[in-house]
């Protein structure tokens, strides 16, 4: 049990009054109610306009894989485009979640636990993702399996120097330790709803999903034991996966991406856009399902306040990464800094320095925080800025290489702003069916906390 | 015809796949002969594809049923229905199986033929490469001098124009003249129908008066006998020769300056001083191939070897050759006249008068002191397009500077008729109305006569009118007859060279439709001449050289691809004696204002070539626009007619307008507007939409090269351009090193830069073979000959228009334009893979597809490659080429043209320069035959062999005496970016010498530095 835990945790829970009254048992109740009760309207709506975009999202991956990538804009300059973009953007999506989940547990930061179930699912999915761009991208995706080191006749191995493969492990680690810790959370959540079922059905496949959960005394012991170990692992993974992926750019020689400030600045910006994202969906939940007094205004200021936190952070790696060209003194780091400065798409870099610097620094203000509307439009601004800026990155960055004959400018064509736009179809889909069979905020948790706080 | 392919009829049976590549008729497959010969299409199918058996049965009047029942439905019909695609070929006497080997043939070994391309009358010699009878490939034949081993673009691209599937294939037959589409005028016949058609007509020609021959510019003796034994029965037949690039003021200029027409030749290696005139000689002139080796051998500069030549350019647009000056004055083409006349009087020179114009007074002074003090190792070029004042000045200027015989050679023409094409033309169109036949072989004289020429009302008054053509265009519509011509890699003839040396054009293979036929053969069948073409030019020569043993002989100048001895001698015609006054009469003064010149386009040419789709996916050398041509203007004239780029303007000469897209070009005079000609053919099936920026709507007799005192005008409406290279500044990145002669001299090292060197391991040591390339960049002209001599060897697609809008043009080696010295110099550097020793591409590529082998090549492998890309996105060079797309075109007539020794690359992998990898294996396979190792110059990749320049250098850097060793080991020899990288690449340069005039280059500083304070 984590009662030692509880003065440390004291400093940073949700003020006693906005959940001082609240009878123990409702907060089960309350969180397995929209699943128990009849499909609302707007699930539907939201389900279908989801599934229809997924429907668009299968038929752009359909013709690019058997068209071929050059239904997208990419050329010879700039060889990596959407895929690359949405594959980075994707995976930055996700890293709220587990640094939520396993950075907050470590820290026994408890107010994560409002959080914690939705942001993992929502990594999860934004892995689901992220991981077929990168497959699709590739000029013959039946082919991608070679990136793996499977036994095979010809005795060839992945090669290991290229960061593609780090990427290859990376990701797949991450999403299979999230998954981990995700289901490993959900068990004393299904075994509450197989007990509170109504319907035989509900009742077999919540059984079968809680894996035999009881609540012994023992269970608990394991569960705690097992969240830690896995929150100890995925902790660094939160780091390496988006260090890796920022090694893809830093390990090349592209004037634009040789920067050892990738890493840290990767890992900084995916937990920005993560942050911004969770705090979209928290508003819609807790407006939706009226989950006002779970998800409270206090969790969302400080997810605000991450997101503020984060953003500088991403600033100050703009402003490195200028300096840096300008330090350096590099006749191609300087053509390059200039031109997504001043170049053809130099609005874009303004934008994403708008979304991702400027609009955040409203969030010092704690009447913005709590101006809900605000406070999404400035977490969308910043989930487009923070697609604009793996965009400066990649296709903005390849144009400007070391040969200045090869310069060529990336417009998007149709089926790009379809690969940008639909993939948002497999994240809704998948997330319309969590909220509407999954619990989605951990009932237990939230338990634990109101009992060590006095509730009965 | 029988014995054509005399020499080729042992590899024709391996060609007996040859596909006939047609329209609509090719989707269709007939599951019965029932189904066949009750097809509608029936007659039509059997005429396009088997003409020779729809003659047969039109002769003897069977129908569809007998005809089927007589053939028999075993083999000439499993062939048809079941493959579709077996023509009908000329009869063969002797058909060998492959069962026995025949001799000379080892399957996987090419042959080589020496052969010769004709353009514009005179012939480059060549050589095709051919795998078991299939040409797919064609060089510069060292032996000839008007090649010396290099090759144009343009003669590089010929063997894809042989398997042009735009080819015509059929016979037509005008046989009802109402109809409003033209295409609906015309039925598919066959030859023997032609042939009759013919027969009949000849009972008309009465003493020769009613048949007229017209062809394009010749230097062919044997068509030249041919055409007599053709008046011997027709003594008044007349032969007409056009070509809307005929060098007329060039000849007009002789006769200004001697009285006659006489063939100017130029020696470059002897040239210390050039002036060039507005003259691209190292393009656009009948020896430009030679002139490109000569003027480069001269240029060239190594530690041994630093007296080079300084070239000055009066220009009126940028070209290849002004790109290369030393220093270029633009200047408007009208304005290049007053120039001459200021210059000749300077030099005392007759005819000369006035001063030079303030704008052109230092260059002048500079211009007339250097030539001065070169004396006779100066030369001065006139442009082609220049007036016939000019040329006659610039004959008595280097007379003056007793150039003759050291840097300009007089000789006879070697064309066989010296009367203007223009006046051949008109004469033609005087004596039409009497005519009863007229046979036009090749070219296009509806489409490319002047504007005010009107040639198409002309020929429709002949009855009897045939056109020979590779494509159906504009004047075969205008013919009552389309046949086929017989390319020239497929039908004997000859011709002469710049300097009158002859050449047999030898056909390593027999024409791949049986409809089509040579010049030669059609002139026979007037005649009734029973020789196939391979006779009458044996017969002509055998007759003309009268040798002992001229069997011997015959087949060492098919070897060697010149009829040795044949060069004209020189001439030493004199100065006209009235020359001052006559030049004082000619002398014009240009009007004020706009201008426009209309240049040959240095790709297509007058537009023969455009529909080549090699040519067209090659970026214009100047402009880096490729499928497209426009209208070069300066940026103050661009604001003048107020135009962007890319807007289509009109330009209106007269009462005649023409259409093209606007182009700012640096360097360009104001107040001019330069056109190319090659873009307005309307009739190509596929090409035609984005062809019709026409310059000859605006050409007319009296102003064939642009004139003075025209309008233009914006449209407002804007143009697409597939612009290959968007950036041509170099910012501080200096991938091209240059350096003055005189710094070079004084600073051998001068161009190197500190190196990045950062490695902790130590490197492979490389034992045997290392490959290494080095590409001089004082040599290279821009041509782009290279990367269409990489295109046909390695199999590379032509992706379109569209796609290169994407900027994925597939080319492995391309030829970067970079404007240095502040625009005052311009760098062309080819870039092919750097096959870097530390290759970037490699670290990269997560599944190992991307390889270095023990001899230092960084190789591909294709069927690994899983397509990220990565190894592109890393690669400093830019130099990878990815498949997009599937850029494959399968269709069978353009897959015989595909190296076999190559692998065809498929949708989703990445392909590059692979150093000629396949003429590697070649020599490692001589390495292994002979136990020796590979000579010094076994090897040469292809862009080294097309290069009329001799800029690039291949070979093995292990070797101690190799060439590329040597250039390697000059203090000049550098590697790009290895002041940042520590990449290594195995393709060196060898940095740009250029030889300002001191005096001129330190004012151009003092400007620059100038205006940069400004």
């Amino acid at each position: 049990m984590a009662t030692q835990n509880a003065t440390a945790g004291a400093v940073n829970q949700p003020q006693e009054s906005e959940r001082q009254h609240l009878p123990l048992g409702s907060v089960a109740r309350d969180v397995s109610a929209p699943i128990f009760s009849s499909t609302p309207l707007w699930w539907w709506i939201g389900f279908f306009i989801s599934g229809g975009l997924l429907a668009v999202f299968t038929v752009t991956l359909g013709a690019i894989s058997v068209i071929g990538v050059g239904l997208w804009d990419i050329n010879n300059p700039v060889v990596w485009g959407v895929g690359i973009i949405n594959l980075i953007f994707w995976i930055g999506i996700g890293h709220a979640g587990t640094f939520i989940s396993a950075v907050l547990l470590l820290l026994r930061q408890k107010w994560r636990s409002a959080f914690s179930r939705f942001a993992e699912g929502m990594t999860l999915m934004a892995v689901a993702v992220a991981g077929l761009m990168p497959i699709f991208h590739a000029g013959r995706p039946w082919f991608v399996y070679w990136l793996l080191p499977y036994p095979n006749t010809l005795g060839l191995n992945p090669q290991w120097t290229s960061a593609l493969v780090w990427d290859v492990v990376a990701i797949s680690t991450y999403g299979l330790v999230s998954l981990l810790f995700w289901y490993i959370d959900l068990l004393p959540d299904f075994a509450i709803m197989r007990d509170k079922s109504q319907t035989k059905f509900a009742k077999v496949t919540y059984g079968i999903l809680s894996f035999g959960w009881r609540g012994e005394s023992k269970q608990w012991h394991m569960l705690h034991k097992v969240s830690y170990l896995l929150a100890a692992l995925a902790t660094p993974l939160v780091i390496s996966v988006h260090s890796i992926v920022g090694l893809d750019f830093a390990m090349g020689n592209l004037p634009a991406w040789h920067h050892t400030i990738f890493p840290p600045y990767f890992v900084a910006g995916a937990v920005f856009s993560g942050f911004s994202m969770v705090i979209i969906v928290a508003i819609a939940l807790r407006n939706q399902f009226g989950w006002q007094h779970l998800i409270t205004q206090r969790h969302i200021d400080f997810a605000a306040k991450f997101v503020l936190g984060t953003g500088m952070l991403v600033g100050y790696g703009y402003l490195i990464e200028a300096f840096g060209a300008w330090y350096a003194g590099h006749p191609g780091e300087i053509i390059a800094t200039n031109g997504r400065m001043f170049g053809p798409t130099a609005p874009l870099y303004w934008a994403m320095i708008f979304f991702n610097v400027g609009a955040i620094q409203l969030l010092w203000f704690k009447s913005v925080r709590e101006n809900h509307a605000l406070l999404i439009a400035i977490c969308i601004g910043v989930l487009i800025g923070m697609w604009l800026e793996r965009y400066v990155i990649i296709a903005v960055g390849l144009n400007y290489g070391h040969m200045v004959a090869m310069q060529e400018a990336w417009i998007p064509t149709v089926f790009d702003w379809l690969t940008i736009i639909s993939p948002f179809g497999l994240f809704g889909t998948l997330f319309f069916l969590f909220i509407r069979f999954f619990p989605a905020l951990p009932m237990f948790e939230v338990q634990e906390i109101g009992y060590e706080e006095g509730w009965r | 015809m029988s014995n054509v392919n005399r020499m080729s009829n042992v590899t024709l049976t391996s060609e007996n796949d040859m596909p006939v590549m047609n329209t609509p008729i090719e989707e269709k497959r007939w599951e019965t002969l029932d189904d066949f010969i009750n097809d509608p299409d029936f007659e039509q199918v059997m005429e396009e594809k088997y003409p020779r058996e729809a003659s047969v049965m039109r002769r003897s009047g069977m129908n569809r049923r007998q005809f089927m029942q007589l053939m028999g439905a075993s083999v000439a019909m499993g062939g048809l229905v079941l493959s579709g695609c077996a023509p009908s070929r000329p009869e063969q006497e002797e058909i060998i199986p492959y069962v026995r080997q025949p001799e000379e043939i080892v399957p996987g070994t090419p042959l080589y033929f020496s052969t010769a391309m004709t353009l514009g009358g005179y012939v480059t010699g060549a050589v095709l490469e051919t795998h078991e009878g299939r040409p797919h490939r064609i060089e510069g034949n060292e032996n000839h001098p008007a090649s010396k081993g290099g090759a144009s673009a343009m003669l590089l691209s010929t063997v894809l124009e042989l398997y042009n599937p735009n080819r015509n294939t059929a016979v037509y037959e005008r046989t009802d003249a109402s109809a409003a589409d033209p295409e609906d005028q015309y039925s598919v016949s066959t030859l023997a129908a032609f042939q009759e058609a013919m027969a009949a007509s000849k009972a008309n020609w009465g003493d020769g008066s009613g048949v007229a021959i017209l062809t394009q510019l010749s230097s062919s003796p044997s068509m030249q006998a041919e055409v007599e034994f053709l008046q011997e029965t027709y003594p008044n037949a007349q032969w007409f020769q056009y070509d809307p690039v005929a060098r007329t003021p060039v000849n007009d200029g002789a006769r200004l300056a001697f009285g006659d027409v006489v063939n100017t030749m130029y020696d470059f290696t002897q040239a210390d001083v050039i002036l060039s005139l507005d003259s691209d000689f190292l393009m656009d002139m009948p020896g430009s191939v030679a002139y490109a080796a000569d003027f480069s051998e001269k240029r060239r500069v190594r530690m041994d070897k630093q007296n080079t030549s300084r070239l000055y350019a009066v220009t009126s647009s940028q070209t290849n050759t002004s790109s290369v000056s030393d220093h270029a004055l633009p200047m408007r083409a009208a304005d290049v006249e007053a120039f001459t006349l200021a210059l000749a009087s300077a030099l005392g020179a007759d005819g000369g008068s006035g001063e030079f114009s303030e704008a052109a007074s230092a260059f002048g002074a500079a211009v007339v002191e250097d030539l001065q003090s070169a004396g006779a190792n100066a030369v001065v070029v006139p442009g082609e397009g220049q007036s016939a004042v000019v040329h006659a000045l610039a004959h008595a200027i280097n007379a003056a500077l007793g150039a003759v015989d050291t840097t300009v050679m007089y000789t006879d023409s070697p064309l066989t008729n010296t009367t203007n094409a223009l006046e051949q033309l008109s004469n033609l169109i005087g004596v039409s109305g009497g005519l009863e036949a007229l046979i036009i072989i090749d070219g296009n004289p509806v489409h490319d006569a002047p504007a005010d020429v009107n040639i198409a009302s002309a020929i429709s008054t002949v009855p009897f009118s045939v056109h020979l053509s590779l494509y159906r265009n504009e004047t075969s519509y205008e013919a009552t007859w389309q046949v086929p011509l017989a390319h020239f890699i497929e039908t004997w003839g000859d011709g002469r060279a710049f300097d009158g040396t002859a050449s047999v054009i030898q056909p390593p293979i027999g024409a791949l439709y049986s409809t089509a036929i040579g010049p030669l053969e059609i002139v026979a069948m007037m005649a009734d001449d029973e020789r196939s073409a391979f006779e009458i030019v044996r017969d002509y020569w055998e007759g003309e050289l009268a040798s002992s043993d001229f069997a011997t002989d015959w087949r060492r100048f098919l070897e060697l691809g010149v009829i040795e001895g044949t060069a004209f001698d020189t001439t030493s015609p004199s100065l006209s004696g009235s020359l001052a006054s006559d030049i004082e009469a000619a002398v014009s003064t240009p009007a004020d204002g706009l201008e426009v010149v209309i240049r040959v386009d240095p790709l297509i040419w007058d537009g023969r070539f455009s529909n080549n789709p090699w040519l067209q996916e090659l970026p214009n050398p100047i402009t880096k626009i490729a499928w497209d041509t426009v209208a070069m203007m300066s940026e103050a004239t661009a604001d003048e007619i107020s135009a962007r780029d890319g807007e289509i303007i009109d330009i209106t000469v007269g009462n005649n307008t023409m259409q093209a897209p606007a182009w700012v070009m640096p360097k360009h005079p104001d107040d001019s507007i330069t056109v190319m000609l090659g873009y307005g053919q309307g009739i190509s099936p596929e090409l035609d939409e984005d062809l019709r920026f026409d310059a000859y709507a605006i050409r007319t007799s009296d102003a064939l090269y642009g004139t003075a005192g025209i309008s233009a005008e914006g449209t407002g409406r804007n143009y697409e351009l597939a612009l290959v290279q968007k950036n041509m500044d170099p910012f501080d990145t200096e991938p091209v090193r240059m350096k003055t002669l005189d710094a070079f001299i004084a600073d051998p090292d001068g161009v190197q830069k500190d190196k990045y060197d950062g490695n902790f391991l130590p490197g492979f040591e490389y034992t045997g073979n290392a490959w290494g390339m080095s590409i001089d960049l004082t040599t290279c002209i821009g041509c782009n000959a290279c990367m269409v001599a990489c295109q046909s060897e390695n199999t590379i697609p032509t992706i379109g228009k569209s796609e290169v809008l994407q900027e994925r043009d597939m080319h492995w080696i391309r030829v970067d334009t970079l404007y240095i010295e502040d625009g005052d110099q311009t760098g062309f550097m080819p870039v092919p893979c750097m096959h870097c020793e530390n290759a970037p591409c490699e670290q990269v590529c997560p599944v190992q597809a991307t390889v270095h082998d023990h001899e230092g090549i960084n190789n591909m492998v294709y069927n690994r490659c899983v397509g990220t890309r990565y190894c592109s996105a890393n690669c400093p060079y830019g130099v990878r080429r990815f498949n997009y797309l599937d850029y494959t075109d399968d269709t069978l007539i353009l897959q015989e043209q595909r190296n076999p020794d190559v692998s065809v690359r498929v949708r989703g992998v990445m392909e590059k320069c692979t150093y000629c990898w396949q003429r590697i294996n070649a020599g490692r396979v001589l390495q292994a035959v002979t136990d020796e190792p590979i000579p010094d110059g076994a090897v040469l990749t292809a862009c080294q062999t097309a290069c009329p320049a001799n800029a690039i250098v291949f070979g093995n850097i292990n070797d101690e005496a190799s060439a590329v060793r040597a250039e390697k080991s000059e203090p000049h020899s550098y590697s790009v970016l290895d002041d940042i990288l520590n990449t290594k690449p195995r393709t060196t340069y060898l940095a740009k010498i250029f030889n300002p005039n001191p005096a001129l280059y330190e004012a151009q500083a003092d400007e620059s530095a100038e205006s940069e304070e400004e």
